[in-house]
């Protein structure tokens, strides 16, 4: 980020217990970075530490150029003075209080007196198609309902900052498109940094502007959605974005493979570590030894498993090296693929991505692949 | 005890079982049938029974407001704080629901009678002297009642979902407002529950009361008392009072009942 000081700029180190959260985040005005990562890699404590419900064990964490926490010099702005909207994951919508109130809490508390914190409540829910539901408590709620009652709640208190821990994970796979949508558009108009926390990278493409990965409370990977998709850092974003992942070493137009086997790759002169990604639909499976040519990377392989994906089936093949293969349906039947099958797999060099590890700190064989 | 269950239950556990159910139920049979259903008004209105009734309604009703002021905000401390001494703390707030209420009622008079620690002060500089008076009545009972309700609500508070308190306050709402708005409405059917059980043993208190306030018609001879001394002079009246204390004790247990299902298994 060029001017980062309008922003988020978080630099957080949180401990719980032997856990400990070291990332350093920055998030632009009107920017929505989603941040990714399995269980327990520390993204809702990172949500936590901005918001103010945890405390940074080190660092700094400034919004608009306002120190919100300071490890070093004590600072540390409460949650309840924080310009922070946060949509928790199970909502978290107040039992007791009709949704109107619930909308309204935030204006309320932030000062308002109770009838004009009601009519800011009103204008936001008729902004998000809820004003039928004023009446109604969170227990009489549908899902998506929820999760916009949710939103609304955390928007009405006019945040410079919003906070989403994964916000659609709750719903149902039809409500969560319709809503997905819907949460795009309020996104969009949002005018400062958003941070979204989801495990489901189709939500992250389809909502961020840029992907940051978290894996064991670190930064493993940050970009944009394509460049993430492209070229995974580590084996956990990879098998997100459905690639095959290798780490290896090159020299030139050859890629020597830590788990053994190599890789013929196109010669950009590339040298030293190097991580080669290559699709599922990119390799070829035949029953006999394909020719071999320069510019094509033969070997064979063990099928040990066949998934049916909608249109197609993926291989689960081990070899030198071991790949995720995707075939159609009809080459299953014509080549009779089954498991325990020994089969040639091949791959053209220019369908292998070959790049640097971007992130050192976290090598991939750190990872069971 | 379902029909199905006593037939299939064995005879050396149906035996003992319908003895201790005979030895529970009988005693309050008894109650009714014996009382003086004829002359109800006479004696509630004309013996002393009218007063008891009235002293202990509205002592144990106070003896309840102070420790809803006082026992919520304690209960609040227990559940949400962290202090060296927080356990021993806790053991001496729920000490008096298994003391001897008679030792509550000693340990009063030592230290607010005329010549107690607190007492003498008290007696010396403002004239106020507590004990056999309608306030010791009060504070017997608080002394017996309170815990119960602390207990019950801080209970409510740990169970309580901390995730609705983290929402308010990412919201705005300071720690007050928390409290006030989100804190105090979730755990209300257990404060509920808790408050009524707090009434219903302030109104039942005999040990301490009688030790700390006497039993002085009028003053401080609350309900249980009047039935203890009534059954000498007045058995009819001390039948009488009984029933009443037993009607409340029905009602507050159909009323818990309701309570403790909704507000104290589900936080």
């Amino acid at each position: 980020m060029s001017v980062p000081e309008l922003g988020l700029v978080a630099d957080a180190v949180v401990t719980r217990g032997a856990f400990t959260l070291r990332a350093e985040v920055t998030a632009a005005p009107g920017e929505v970075l989603a941040v990714l990562g399995p269980n327990g890699s520390g993204k809702s404590t990172l949500l936590a530490a901005i918001a103010g419900l945890t405390p940074l064990a080190g660092g700094r964490i400034s919004l608009g150029g306002v120190t919100l926490d300071d490890a070093d010099s004590g600072t540390f702005v409460e949650a309840a003075q924080r310009p922070v909207g946060f949509v928790f994951q199970s909502y978290r919508l107040f039992p007791h209080l009709s949704v109107l109130d619930n909308v309204a809490f935030s204006p309320r508390a932030r000062g308002l007196g109770r009838a004009q914190a009601r009519a800011v409540a009103a204008g936001w829910l008729r902004r998000l198609g809820l004003a039928d539901l004023a009446r109604r408590r969170p227990a009489d709620l549908s899902g998506g309902q929820a999760q916009r009652v949710a939103l609304g709640r955390a928007l009405a208190g006019d945040p410079e900052l919003l906070l989403l821990d994964e916000p659609l994970s709750a719903l149902d796979a039809r409500t969560r498109l319709e809503v997905q949508a819907e949460l795009k558009r309020h996104l969009t108009d949002f005018a400062g940094p958003c941070l979204l926390v989801t495990h489901d990278p189709l939500e992250a493409l389809v909502l961020a502007d840029r992907l940051l990965v978290l894996e064991h409370g670190r930064v493993v990977q940050e970009g944009t959605p394509a460049e993430v998709a492209r070229r995974p850092a580590t084996e956990y974003v990879a098998r997100l974005v459905g690639l095959n992942l290798y780490a290896g070493t090159a020299d030139g137009a050859r890629v020597v493979l830590e788990g053994g086997g190599s890789f013929v790759v196109p010669d950009h002169d590339e040298r030293g570590e190097v991580l080669v990604a290559l699709r599922p639909s990119a390799v070829v499976v035949s029953t006999s030894q394909p020719d071999v040519s320069s510019v094509r990377n033969t070997w064979p392989a063990t099928i040990t498993g066949l998934t049916l994906l909608t249109d197609r089936v993926r291989l689960d093949l081990e070899g030198e090296p071991s790949a995720l293969v995707d075939v159609t349906p009809a080459a299953v039947a014509e080549l009779g693929l089954d498991a325990g099958q020994r089969v040639w797999l091949s791959a053209k060099a220019t369908e292998l991505e070959v790049y640097g590890q971007t992130h050192p700190a976290e090598p991939l064989n750190a990872f069971d692949g | 005890m379902t029909g199905a269950g006593a037939r299939s239950a064995p005879l050396p556990l149906l035996v003992p079982a319908l003895v201790a159910l005979a030895f529970l139920v009988i005693p309050l049979a008894g109650l009714i049938l014996r009382a003086p259903w004829g002359s109800f008004w006479e004696i509630l209105h004309g013996s002393q029974a009218g007063e008891a009734l009235k002293l202990s309604l509205w002592t144990s009703s106070v003896a309840t407001a102070i420790s809803l002021v006082v026992g919520v905000p304690l209960a609040w401390v227990l559940a949400r704080t962290d202090f060296p001494g927080l356990r021993l703390v806790r053991a001496l707030v729920t000490l008096p629901l298994v003391l001897p209420p008679v030792v509550g009622g000693v340990a009063l008079l030592l230290v607010f009678g005329r010549n107690g620690l607190v007492g003498q002060y008290l007696d010396q500089w403002f004239g106020i002297t507590i004990p056999f008076s309608p306030t010791a009545v009060v504070m017997a009972e608080t002394f017996v009642a309170m815990p119960f309700l602390v207990v019950t609500v801080e209970g409510a508070l740990r169970s309580a979902d901390r995730g609705f308190e983290e929402a308010a306050a990412t919201l705005g709402a300071r720690r007050m407002t928390v409290f006030r708005r989100v804190t105090l409405p979730l755990v209300m059917p257990s404060l509920g529950a808790g408050a009524v059980l707090c009434w219903a043993r302030a109104l039942g208190e005999f040990g301490a009361t009688i030790t700390f306030a006497g039993s002085f018609p009028g003053r401080t001879q609350t309900m249980p008392i009047a039935v203890y001394y009534a059954l000498e002079t007045d058995p009819d009246a001390a039948i009488l009072l009984s029933l009443v204390l037993l009607l409340v004790s029905v009602i507050v247990l159909v009323t818990l009942r309701d309570k403790w299902l909704r507000g104290g298994s589900t936080p």
